[in-house]
């Protein structure tokens, strides 16, 4: 930890609230990214000389081109209500990760050089110049911030700290100081298509070792599309699906839903990622680059939808932005929604009938569900607005037995972050990701004190990673975080699928032969 | 010779804030919001989006939900305030509406409403450690400033009375154009003035939060990102 102190924050349900530790966070830094990292996204590779000027230059254009960043900056009358909202200020106690605090970093520059006040009256209204030393301190503090926008939710003017600090790493980037994590990445997507860098072949072969698996799971042969011309439904879900636990056995559950209802679908190796880090470092131009590839994909497949398969912040761009920044989508199919999440879909095929589910197989699980930050508070699912979180909820439902929310004022709209969103989601962060993750494991200790829960889903690979890193030092087991669908795929019976008892004798006979 | 100081002072008051008012509003308005950015779950049409901000700024919904104490003080204070304003309109017309009548009574007590929820936002200022870690002296002052015009405002409802008639006479001549002669009452001399400089800081100061919460992208936008594209004109030249 920066400040030294490795013990895991204390889980007292309703949450506690810390006791100042001034300076706790202070100093911590992720790995800053290489040169070559930063100008593969259009920004200069290190500190450029007349950083000051153009640091404060950009900070006025952001305010000419942004409205949240210019009425942010100058409505908050500090009332303070912000103040035991987020997540990282409950795990650190560092009054600098109190969500108001966390902004007058940069307000405070901003007024020294932007505002009547702060100009003539810099002392009384708590303005600063911008010097070496402040600019240390933005990326410290704005990278201890997963821009999950809680302190939006409850703040009078819904001011979101989000904003700001997506504006804070974009004038950092524009002066030559990047994130090693968020930028290495996103130039991946620009070269590769995905946050891994995994190239076309290896991804053709990691879903044909899927597809395997799944028939020797059920005898049923259910498919895993990659670049098929002709196929109605392009799903876009996160590189992480690939290869990771537990989002793995979520992409299982994708296609096995595919296959029961008779879709035809592909994935896209040119597009293989959901994920848009161009969102994480307050870049437009990089998120829409990186957004142009879902269209051309779909373009040049010839697909008449776009399915996002479970991912958070990738939802957000998807549901609320991928029109903005590649639309006008026309030439897809206008029947359904553009884009369309998996959960819709699946949804959607349950209400049909057009699902079968044993939820005994999910009788194992005592399950809670951990609403994402940016599904939650950024996104929509169906028609109504809370289908985020009633969607979600309904599908775990209907292929579980045991399901039991954590407290109402730790989930929906007031949903506690994971603790690694928004490109903290590296392990030279793991202090704070650890602390970060407190409250919402204090939310789950509730209700695995009062109804045994054992297991948390979740739809987001941000989360799942953090989950299965953190829970550990909480006490649960790495895999008590699951994926939704692969409750999903847990439960539903494929048609032709090898009944109870063949499967079975089947799994007897394979581990003693 | 007090008339044409004040008279001076109130003009140029007023001209700074309606001019300083309407260039934040300009600016806001003008002001593209790139992304769709709706604190979600949001309302899916205007209406919905007109009944969410009225609900933000009739009952402070949002603060509502975050805590109950500033919500409590800050909603007292507010509401008061609208009270004490309106009931303040009968010094400037002759035929007085019935809606300031009617606000009358209620107008005079809410003065003390106003002063206990001032007061307790000022004291959580100091006693709460989160609060004060966030306050510089502008949040101390604008407290006080507003403090002190209360204050004054009351001491001459109910301890010692000015020549309100004369008062009168004076701001509606204002509006005319006309400068007469003010009582010499210090409370009502410190009363104006104090009223003055709130006037001159608004638009430079923290009280943008009032045409602020207008214009803020996360509780104005509609949520209907799939269905109608959104385009900043800026953003619209990087698909030339």
């Amino acid at each position: 930890m920066a400040d030294g102190d490795k013990a895991v924050p204390e889980r007292e349900f309703p949450l506690k609230l810390p006791e100042f530790k001034c300076g706790a966070m202070e100093g911590l830094e992720p790995f800053r990214a290489a040169p070559e990292h930063n100008e593969a996204l259009g920004f200069p590779g290190e500190l450029v000389p007349d950083w000051k000027e153009k640091a404060i230059a950009y900070m006025g254009e952001l305010a000419r081109k942004n409205r949240a960043f210019q009425v942010y900056l100058d409505m908050c009358v500090k009332c303070g209500a912000c103040t035991d909202k987020c997540h990282y200020y409950l795990g650190t106690g560092d009054p600098n990760n109190m969500p108001v605090a966390r902004q007058d970093l940069l307000r405070s520059v901003y007024r020294r050089y932007y505002t009547f006040a702060g100009k003539y009256f810099p002392w009384l209204v708590g303005a600063r110049d911008l010097t070496e030393d402040v600019l240390k301190e933005w990326y410290s503090y704005y990278h201890q911030c997963s821009e999950c926008r809680r302190c939006s939710v409850f703040c009078p003017y819904g001011i979101d700290t989000a904003e700001i600090t997506m504006a804070a790493r974009d004038i950092l980037d524009h002066v030559g100081i990047g994130m090693k994590y968020s930028n290495e990445i996103i130039g991946k997507v620009h070269k590769v298509g995905n946050n891994l860098g995994l190239p076309g072949k290896a991804l053709k072969a990691t879903l044909e070792d899927l597809e395997e698996d799944i028939e020797d799971d059920t005898g049923v042969s259910v498919r895993l599309p990659l670049d098929e011309k002709g196929a109605d439904i392009l799903l876009v879900t996160p590189s992480a699906d690939f290869f990771a636990e537990p989002h793995i056995d979520g992409l299982i559950g994708y296609a096995k839903v595919f296959h029961e209802t008779g879709a035809s679908w592909t994935l896209s190796s040119y597009a293989s990622e959901a994920a848009n880090f161009g969102l994480f470092i307050g870049s437009y131009e990089n998120m829409r680059e990186v957004a142009l590839r879902i269209r051309k994909a779909a373009e040049d497949l010839g697909v008449k939808r776009i399915v996002f398969g479970e991912c958070g912040h990738a939802w957000r761009v998807a549901y609320s932005f991928l029109n903005t920044l590649a639309g006008p989508f026309d030439f897809l199919d206008q029947n359904y929604p553009i884009p369309q999440h998996i959960l819709e879909y699946t949804w959607d095929a349950i209400q049909k009938g057009k699902l079968k589910f044993d939820k005994s197989k999910n009788d194992h699980y005592r399950l809670t569900y951990h609403d994402s930050c940016n599904v939650a508070r950024a996104s929509r699912m169906g028609d109504e607005p809370g289908g985020q979180f009633e969607i979600p909820r309904n599908v775990i439902k209907a292929v579980c037995n045991h399901f039991y929310d954590m407290p109402e004022e730790t989930i929906r709209e007031a949903t506690l972050c994971c603790g690694g969103g928004g490109g903290l989601l590296t392990d030279d962060l793991m202090d704070l990701r650890i602390k970060g993750a407190s409250p919402r494991m204090t939310a789950l200790q509730q209700v695995t004190e009062d109804h045994g829960v054992t297991h948390m889903a979740a739809i987001c690979a941000i989360c799942k990673t953090q989950f299965s890193k953190v829970m550990p030092k909480y006490g649960y087991e790495m895999d008590s975080i699951v994926s939704v669908h692969q409750l999903v795929s847990n439960a539903i019976i494929l048609t032709g699928q090898e009944t109870e008892e063949d499967d079975a004798d089947g799994a007897k006979a394979e581990e003693q032969p | 010779m007090l008339g044409t100081i004040y008279a001076l002072l109130f003009y140029v008051a007023t001209l700074l804030l309606v001019a300083g008012l309407v260039r934040k509003i300009w600016v806001y308005a003008r002001t593209p919001a790139p992304l769709k950015i709706p604190t979600t779950p949001a309302p899916t049409t205007l209406g919905g989006v007109v009944l969410r901000i009225f609900m933000e700024v009739v009952f402070f919904q949002s603060l509502f939900k975050s805590n109950k104490w500033i919500w409590a003080l800050g909603w007292m204070f507010h509401m008061s305030m609208w009270l004490v304003l309106l009931r303040h309109v009968r010094y400037f017309q002759e035929n007085i509406w019935w809606i300031v009548e009617l606000a009358q009574p209620f107008g005079t007590y809410a003065g003390f409403t106003m002063l206990i929820g001032l007061a307790g936002l000022l004291a959580r200022r100091f006693l709460v450690n989160r609060v004060r870690y966030i306050s510089a002296p502008s949040d101390y002052l604008m407290l006080v400033l507003l403090l002190l015009i209360v204050v004054t405002g009351l001491s001459m409802r109910w301890v010692a009375h000015t020549d309100i008639v004369m008062v009168k006479s004076y701001m509606t001549g204002l509006l005319r154009f006309r400068i007469g002669e003010l009582p010499g009452d210090f409370n009502l001399l410190a009363h104006l003035a104090l009223v003055a400089v709130l006037m001159i800081v608004f638009p430079i100061s923290k009280l943008l939060h009032v045409p602020g919460v207008f214009f803020s992208p996360s509780r104005n936008q509609v949520d209907n990102a799939r269905e109608k594209r959104h385009l900043a004109p800026w953003a619209a030249e990087l698909e030339k």
